[in-house]
């Protein structure tokens, strides 16, 4: 290589969250960008156009979201690692693409630096109301995978796990960020390239003329292949058999979203990741993610000193949902607390898996800022009663 | 061949010619090879393919000169045409004319 | 000979273009007296004679009743989303350069809600062979008005005659930056297939709209017969004019038709400027892209 520069930039470093998952992006072997500017997660795109051209990487300005998610998928079909980056609106745009890419199995991943909404809403500020349109946003029966990160170094961790869950689930995966650790500055530390956990692509690997671009492995995901080695493979958003071609009835429709839906519902505790302190003989979890897990510590913290015994469940992964989980503890918790910057979306998952047998409290917020950590400790106090 | 003058080199060159290749049940009727054949070799059949529709049917074999039109034109893939090698008498015949 | 007085078709023989068909989907989805299945003919033809290996060649379309085209190909295909067959199809050539990407859509879904994709690959002048088939109307869906209907045509949603000025394809193309802009109609079909074969070879963004029959609703909302009454139509209207102004070739309903080569230029395409100007910049630190991952052996 003629450049001084290393795709993996291991050291310590003072990065935002955006910047930090620009690198993980690029550290994980992602050589493919094509976005379109959207205040806050334009830096993403800033950083990548100054690192791709070091790098070997193509970055593509498009007109618009709607391109730069097809665009990504063409690129991901293409043979190479693709990804797009937007905040509310653009994540709005992209949601038809995000469809085609569950329905045709392509692996690719959409980051969303989240901000107030709807509409134009808070572009400079922060939210998390695109969590269930991160679930049900495209139309059509589909399963997804949605991590969402609380800081920089996550931002960087977090991108590298969802490129290996797309290319191991062959689906789109999303990373949730929120404006709060999108724009944070940080520590974060680049672990040596060697160091870096990768997922390659799973490449069909049996005969040319047997190759049939649906004909799913055990756990239910397609090998793939990449355009241009003479597959002849034919994709479509169509309704689907295992060669790919389209076929428009309810067996078929069973058959394929069926198979779209288990892969990744079956393979959900491989998938979900969280993050549990003290649940054991608490009266009180408070479930959160992304920066509301930050304030709620200080909000734990604080109950703790007062004698309530509350525990933290932290959603790394929020779709598919840790149903299981929820569940469990649900059973032997008085309440569960969950704060989040909307008017309580991932709370709605989490009351359906509570079924009523404990508490669920949700400390709600319009956007813009984070909560204040004294709402939560309310709700803790009154959830602990 | 109707000539408006006739080319100095009849004598060698000889006007290719064609076999019409029909796939009567892929045929959706729509004429555009019986109209546009620039040597009139088709016409509709009266008889009716599997779909119901009337396929071209060859009325002056001996005319095509293989273009090609009709394969290209063809909406449906149903049709085409390959050269036939004329036995050399009856390229002697063709050219004393 | 056959009781038709045609020869059966011998199980031996096959159709030319079979090895680029996906014969087990043929026959296709088009109304009798369609223009797309003549236009994919050509398509295929030109493929075919272009020399290019056929690994290297992929092709993507939109939605519509030319969407469906990707699925009849014996090719790599891509049957995308409503209007993005272009940036899709953008995503795979820059990822992989060393394909030929063609794109086979129709009015609807490029020029109407693929607009802004459209003039934007024309802009940079991205390396894509984009076939245009413009049949007047949004066909699959029952023959609505869209923004290349002649004022005056009948639509189910202009039931009164359209009253909107429809967009001069070859012009927006043209003004937009596109390096080789032609314009034929379904009968062209020796014109069209040479068009194609010269947009394969062409280095640049090719746009070629084929004006093209729809029998089943165009034609027949507005009483004009069938798809061969059309290509009658366009026999007797189409006057060839290599070489003019694109202003000049505006559709008026069933008026005269501008066919012809309109635009065949050089001009530096998106990954040309892109090397160029990064190279010059960077000089030795830039590091070109690599192109996409290995397939078997593991990357």
């Amino acid at each position: 290589m003629k450049s001084n520069t290393p795709a993996v930039l291991t050291g310590a470093h003072y990065w935002d969250g955006d910047f930090a998952c620009a690198e993980g992006a690029i550290a994980v072997g992602c050589r493919f960008f094509a976005g379109y500017p959207i205040t806050p997660s334009t830096e993403v795109a800033e950083r990548i156009a100054l690192r791709f051209p070091l790098i070997g990487g193509v970055f593509v300005q498009m007109e618009d979201e709607l391109g730069s998610m097809a665009a990504i998928l063409g690129a991901a079909w293409a043979g190479t690692k693709s990804m797009t980056v937007t905040s509310g609106p653009g994540f709005s745009l992209m949601q038809e693409n995000i469809g085609l890419g569950a329905m045709t199995e392509t692996p690719c991943i959409v980051v969303n630096v989240q901000r107030g909404g709807p509409s134009t809403g808070l572009p400079t500020l922060t939210g998390q109301q695109d969590m269930m349109q991160a679930r049900w946003g495209s139309h059509g029966d589909y399963e997804i995978i949605a991590l969402s990160p609380s800081s920089p170094q996550e931002c960087f961790d977090l991108t590298i796990t969802c490129f290996n869950l797309s290319e191991k689930y062959r689906v789109p995966v999303l990373l949730m960020m929120d404006e709060c650790v999108g724009h944070m500055t940080e520590k974060v530390v680049v672990p040596a390239l060697g160091k870096i956990k990768v997922q390659h692509r799973r490449w069909y690997r049996g005969a040319k003329e047997k190759y049939r671009p649906y004909v799913p492995a055990k756990d239910g995901v397609p090998p793939m292949v990449k355009t241009g080695d003479d597959y002849r493979f034919h994709i479509t958003g169509l309704t689907h058999d295992q060669r790919g071609y389209p076929v428009i009835n309810p067996a078929c429709q069973k058959q394929c979203v069926g198979r779209l839906v288990r892969k990744i519902k079956d393979n959900a505790d491989k998938i979900i990741i969280l993050k549990e302190e003290e649940t054991e003989d608490a009266d009180v979890i408070v479930v959160s993610y992304g920066i509301s897990y930050r304030v709620a510590t200080k909000a734990i913290a604080d109950a703790r000193k007062k004698g309530v015994k509350v525990g933290s469940l932290r959603l790394i992964t929020v779709w598919p949902f840790p149903e299981k989980r929820i569940v469990e503890l649900a059973k032997k918790t008085k309440c569960l607390v969950m704060p989040e910057i909307n008017q309580g979306q991932v709370y709605l998952a989490l009351e359906r898996c509570a079924k009523g047998m404990c508490k669920t409290k949700l400390v709600p917020h319009y956007g813009g800022w984070v909560h204040d950590p004294n709402d939560i400790l309310k709700a803790i106090i009154e959830g602990a009663r | 061949m109707k000539y408006w003058r006739k080319p100095l080199d009849t004598d060698r060159v000889k006007p290719p010619h064609g076999e019409v290749h029909i796939v009567i049940d892929r045929c959706k009727g729509c004429g555009f090879c019986i109209t546009y054949c620039p040597r009139q070799v088709l016409e509709v059949s009266t008889h009716f393919n599997r779909k119901g529709y009337h396929p071209p049917t060859v009325v002056h074999p001996e005319a095509c000169v293989n273009c090609g039109l009709c394969e290209t034109i063809c909406p449906d893939f149903a049709i085409w045409s390959t050269p036939v090698e004329e036995p050399e008498k009856q390229q002697k015949v063709t050219s004393e004319k | 000979m056959s009781r038709l007085g045609t020869p059966f078709l011998d199980r031996n023989e096959h159709h030319p273009l079979e090895d680029y068909l996906r014969m087990d989907r043929i026959p296709h989805i088009w109304c009798p007296t369609c223009g797309l299945g003549t236009a994919l003919n050509c398509m295929l033809h030109a493929i075919k004679k272009s020399g290019i290996p056929r690994q290297n060649i992929a092709v993507v379309s939109g939605i519509g009743c030319s969407g469906r085209a990707a699925g009849y190909v014996n090719l790599d295909s891509f049957h995308t989303t409503h209007g993005r067959a272009i940036p899709f199809a953008t995503g795979l050539k820059l990822a992989n350069p060393k394909l030929k990407v063609v794109l086979f859509s129709g009015d609807g879904d490029l020029i109407a809600i693929g607009g802004n994709h459209l003039i934007h690959a024309a802009r940079r002048n991205i390396d894509l062979t984009v076939i245009g088939i413009n049949n007047f109307n949004y066909a699959m869906t029952g023959g609505q008005f869209g923004p290349t209907t002649p004022e005056k045509a009948r639509m189910t949603t202009a039931p009164y005659g359209s009253f909107e000025h429809p967009f001069n394809v070859p012009f927006l193309v043209d003004s937009c930056g596109a390096t080789y802009v032609a314009r034929w109609t379904a009968l062209h079909v020796r014109h069209l297939t040479n068009s194609i074969l010269e947009a394969l070879h062409h280095k640049g963004f090719s746009f070629i709209e084929v004006i093209s029959p729809c029998s089943t609703v165009y034609a027949r909302r507005n009483r004009l017969g069938d798809g061969l009454d059309l290509l009658k139509y366009y026999h007797e209207n189409s006057e060839i004019r290599n070489g003019i102004n694109t202003r000049k070739c505006d559709i008026t309903f069933q008026g005269r038709l501008i066919v012809g080569k309109f635009v065949d230029k050089e001009k530096p395409t998106y990954s040309d400027t892109m090397t160029k100007s990064l190279s010059e910049a960077l000089g030795d630190r830039y590091v070109p892209y690599q192109g996409p991952m290995q397939g078997k052996n593991g990357d």
